[in-house]
């Protein structure tokens, strides 16, 4: 029995049992990571899962049911079960549920991948973290860490609309990191961000990071970081690196303009949004040099794929134009109940959990500048650099961010660095201080997007540069 | 199969393929996990799945390497081992290695109900139902999940495990007028959760939430309801008693000291409630007293950890202890009088408006002026050392003046370190009445009475 064919038996069991729509995919998972810490490995993990999970829609009703096996008796018992859990929904029962349509489409995809990182011997990945991590140690690192991670994900997708898509999907990445130690407070720095960066590529990406290359610098800036200057209190002109800003995206435009917690169906957990539906297409989300696009076709970035877990295809599409908000991260029912014509963000973390509403590419086009001109043209603030900390409210309107490094930006140059930044603000208010943006884009990827019950952890891409913002409030104290 | 033959079968194959030197430990793992989802009054998203895991560690010539699959037929066990074995062969070398945890007993867990181990959707959507009801006419959202879990631990030194567990959860929140109230509750039976009174306390605390004034920001004296309190044992598990980050000189922690104020004794007891009777790495779990009253105890370890420390494993092996730390992850805070004069989990009495809980109330009374919290949110760590966590309110705050709520305030975002906020002379009163908090994950769970603090720092108003 195929995995088109498992997908198909539980799709057909769903519509026996009473379904008007179902859909199921069978993934195939194998994962890979390696963490070393002060020049050993630290653990070496393999996993691999394959599994199959159905949907079905009874009514307005959804249901959800997942399993391991993919005999015929056990994905038509998933269908039927799938079934009887919608069915079980229609005992609190919500307004009509539509689906907008999606062209059925046979079809395969896989991504882009120069050198299998799965094939890579695991004594040249783990020489790899062992020499990097060593050398920060030798260069005053109290905790030199390393770490990289690989999925290698097929998909078979079939629906009761007659969709039948395989995927094959490699993603991978790396990073370090050196803590520094002193008195009552650590000190961390690292490349190239706090987990490292990844994309929907084979090994080449992490060979492109030249971790070793790194390792000794950032190594000094932690231990020099424990004596630096604390960041200043007060308001100043800011200058957010590119991985900070690619946070910041993902944070306070990202999650803002999915469009299941503007419906309410997040609220009690990950929340909702400040956004209204009403003023799609009118309201002033940021500054007129704001261009932010959803793009799932950037070859590379994390959140790329061909098709969404929902069959709809990749396509990229304006969010925010020229400072206007303009578009959401939808899926298929949930565009339907806002009156809109699309989808296509739509996907689940494994076969085990429900497909929904998810990042792809969430990024902003390039901006005119370089980051030397915008700190040359900056004659009083702080330009701060990679991720520490990050809290934003459940409307992603209040947010503080702490990054691991700063440095005064005095009459146009780059002066003392800084210790514990921090930044706070609202984020329409933010944005709307942006007003110089660097060309000098990087696809960011996140790995680790939490979102719903019960938890997944999804894959972003943030295209992002450096820019600058006017008067904005930073180092605050505990 | 049994889970315990599936992993014996496991280590006969290591045995096998990589001969009687080699180190094998495996956990297996069946889950049926179910939860029922609600928003906007109505049932959007409804999901189970039954599922089994095998994890198997394995370490020879020097070397470790883990792997897990979900394929539990002869094929897909020998290809576990085989992989895990080729692994373990290309992998660098592991001179910290602890070793295998050898034959001890291992205590019976809690009591499984099995009613609620077999729970339909129905008997999930009757409580959403209730709390939809029970909110009369205010937008309900939220969940209710049950989870089940039985599993085995075998490895090669002679060692073997089994348990299950059982567990149920509701949270819920009322939402009017953009003010929410939030109820939540864990339990070992699904049959101890009333979605009618979650919903009704839920409503309760929306609409004493309603119209909220901005005040400056500043430090307040507080009350934190339960869930709040959660937050706080959360942060202290993950950043202070994690054996790993002791060892690396970036918790707070310092057993024999007096961090604490003497109102604080913090428990992490695995077999008070639902949890397996073991850990990872085959090692009995049981009760270790973190802080006693008021002085750091013990922190949490894992064999690795444990070993380095000279302390052995507390029970904490769990994944990603490796990298992350060991973490207790069912901590109790004790409640005045001591665990044994009350009873878990009761819920509103019918005290209503913005504490809607009797046991908080009284807790209320004493406040001259202060805040009551009701909840956390979004609470990420800028300095682990002195465990400086940033974070909003979420789901009510009050004002409170000469013992009442006076008025409802807009959330606040906080910047405070929190075992200072707990230290001595700092916790000026512990409710009588612990209440089970659900974690993000089953098997996570968080036990405290509502708090009294000297003193919050509130850093800023969350709408400027």
């Amino acid at each position: 029995m195929t995995e088109f064919d498992a997908a198909t038996a539980a799709v057909q069991a769903a519509l026996d049992a009473g379904a008007r729509y179902a859909d199921a995919r069978v993934m195939h998972r194998r994962y890979e990571s390696m963490s070393a810490r002060n020049g050993d490995i630290e653990e070496l993990t393999q996993d691999e899962s394959i599994g199959l999970g159905v949907r079905a829609l009874v009514g307005s009703s959804w249901g959800f049911h997942a399993v391991p096996e993919l005999s015929d008796a056990a994905a038509r018992d998933a269908g039927r079960r799938a079934a009887a859990i919608a069915t079980a929904s229609a005992r609190v029962p919500g307004p009509p549920i539509e689906l907008v349509p999606v062209e059925a489409t046979v079809a395969s995809w896989a991504s882009a991948c120069d050198v299998d990182p799965l094939g890579v011997p695991l004594s040249d990945k783990g020489d790899l973290l062992a020499r990097a991590t060593a050398t920060m140690r030798e260069h005053g690192a109290d905790l030199a860490e390393g770490l990289y991670q690989i999925w290698d994900t097929a998909k078979w997708f079939v629906s009761s609309e007659g969709h039948r898509i395989d995927q094959r999907i490699r993603e991978c990445g790396g990073g370090i990191s050196a803590t520094s130690i002193g008195d009552g407070e650590t000190q961390r720095r690292s490349y190239p961000s706090y987990r490292g960066q990844y994309g929907t590529t084979g090994w080449e990406l992490v060979t492109s990071l030249d971790l070793a290359a790194h390792a000794a610098r950032i190594a000094e800036e932690s231990r020099e970081l424990l004596t630096a200057p604390e960041c200043p209190s007060g308001e100043t002109d800011l200058i957010l690196g590119g991985e900070q800003l690619a946070l910041q995206i993902h944070e306070s435009v990202g999650h803002a303009i999915e469009l299941d917690r503007i419906l309410g169906w997040e609220a009690a957990f990950a929340g909702t949004s400040w956004l209204d539906l009403t003023r799609l297409g009118a309201l002033r989300y940021g500054s007129e040099l704001m261009n932010v696009t959803i793009d799932p076709t950037i070859p590379g970035a994390l959140g790329s794929f061909g098709f969404d877990d929902e069959g709809s295809p990749a396509v990229k599409r304006d969010a925010v134009r020229e400072g206007r908000w303009v578009g959401v991260l939808a899926g298929r029912d949930s565009a339907a109940v806002a009156g809109l014509d699309y989808g296509g963000s739509v996907r689940a973390d494994g076969w085990a959990r429900l497909p929904m509403v998810r990042m792809t590419n969430v990024g902003l086009e390039p901006g005119p500048h370089t980051l030397d001109e915008i700190i040359a043209a900056t004659d009083d603030g702080v330009l701060m650099d990679l991720n520490r900390s990050w809290s934003i409210d459940d409307k992603r309107l209040n947010f503080q961010f702490g990054c691991e490094v700063g440095w005064e930006v005095k009459k146009g140059r780059r002066g003392r660095m800084l210790r514990n930044p921090t930044y706070t603000g609202i984020g329409p208010v933010f944005w709307r201080s942006m007003d110089m943006l660097s060309s000098e884009i990087v696809p960011w990827g996140t790995p680790n997007c939490g979102k719903g019950q019960p938890g997944q952890t999804g894959h972003t891409g943030h295209p992002a540069a450096p820019a600058r913002f006017r008067n904005v409030r930073v180092g605050v104290r505990a | 199969m049994s889970e315990l033959d599936l992993a014996g079968r496991v280590v006969e194959l290591v045995r096998r393929l990589a001969g009687p030197d080699a180190q094998a430990e495996v956990v297996v793992t069946r889950a049926d996990l179910a939860l029922t989802r609600f928003a906007n009054s109505f049932i959007h998203q409804n999901v189970a799945e039954s599922a089994t895991a095998v994890r198997l560690r394995l370490h020879a010539d020097g070397r470790t390497a883990a792997g897990s699959g979900s394929l539990v037929d002869p094929d897909g066990l020998t290809a576990l081992v085989e992989r895990t074995l080729a692994a373990t062969r290309l992998a660098p070398h592991d001179p910290a290695w602890p070793g295998l945890t050898p034959p001890v007993p291992v205590p019976s867990g809690a009591p499984v109900d099995e009613a609620t181990a077999a729970a339909s959707p129905d008997e999930r959507a009757a409580r959403v139902r209730a709390f939809v009801d029970a909110v009369e006419g205010l937008e309900a959202a939220g969940y209710c999940r049950t989870a089940h879990r039985s599993g085995a631990f075998a490895n090669s030194a002679g060692q073997s495990a089994v348990g299950r567990s059982v567990e149920a959860a509701m949270d819920g929140i009322a939402r009017t007028g953009g003010a929410d109230g939030v109820a939540r509750h864990a339990a070992d039976r699904l049959a101890d959760l009333d979605g009618a009174a979650l919903g009704a306390r839920a409503a309760a605390k929306a609409r004493a939430a309603a119209d909220p004034v901005e005040l400056p920001p500043g430090r307040y004296e507080v009350v934190l309801e339960p869930a709040a309190v959660a937050d706080l044992l959360q942060n202290l598990s993950w950043y202070g008693f994690n054996g790993k980050r002791h060892a690396e000189r970036q918790s707070f922690a310092e057993p024999g000291r007096a961090q604490f104020d003497p109102a604080v004794t913090l428990v992490d007891d695995p077999l008070h409630a639902s949890g397996l009777p073991y850990d990872l790495e085959g090692t009995p779990r049981r009760p270790l007293t973190l802080v006693e009253a008021g002085t750091t105890a013990a922190v949490a370890h894992d064999r690795r950890s444990g070993a380095e420390a000279g302390t052995g494993s507390t029970g904490h092996g769990m994944v990603g202890a490796s990298t992350f730390g060991p973490l207790p992850r069912n901590l109790r805070l004790l409640p005045t009088g001591g665990a044994a004069e009350v009873a878990a989990g009761q819920l509103s009495a019918g005290v209503t408006g913005a504490v809607a809980d009797p046991d908080t109330a009284g807790l209320v009374a004493g406040m001259a002026r202060g805040l009551l919290v009701s909840d956390f949110w979004y609470t990420r760590v800028l300095d682990p050392k002195q465990l400086v966590v940033t974070g909003l309110t979420r789901n009510g705050v009050w004002l409170v003046e000469d013992g009442v709520p006076t008025r409802a305030v807009r959330d606040f975002r906080f910047t405070e370190s929190y075992p200072r906020a707990m230290g001595p002379g700092r916790v000026l009163g512990l409710g009588r009445v612990p209440v089970r908090q659900p974690d993000r994950m089953d098997g996570f769970w968080w036990e405290a009475p509502a708090l009294r603090l000297a003193s919050w720092n509130f850093t800023g108003g969350a709408s400027g």
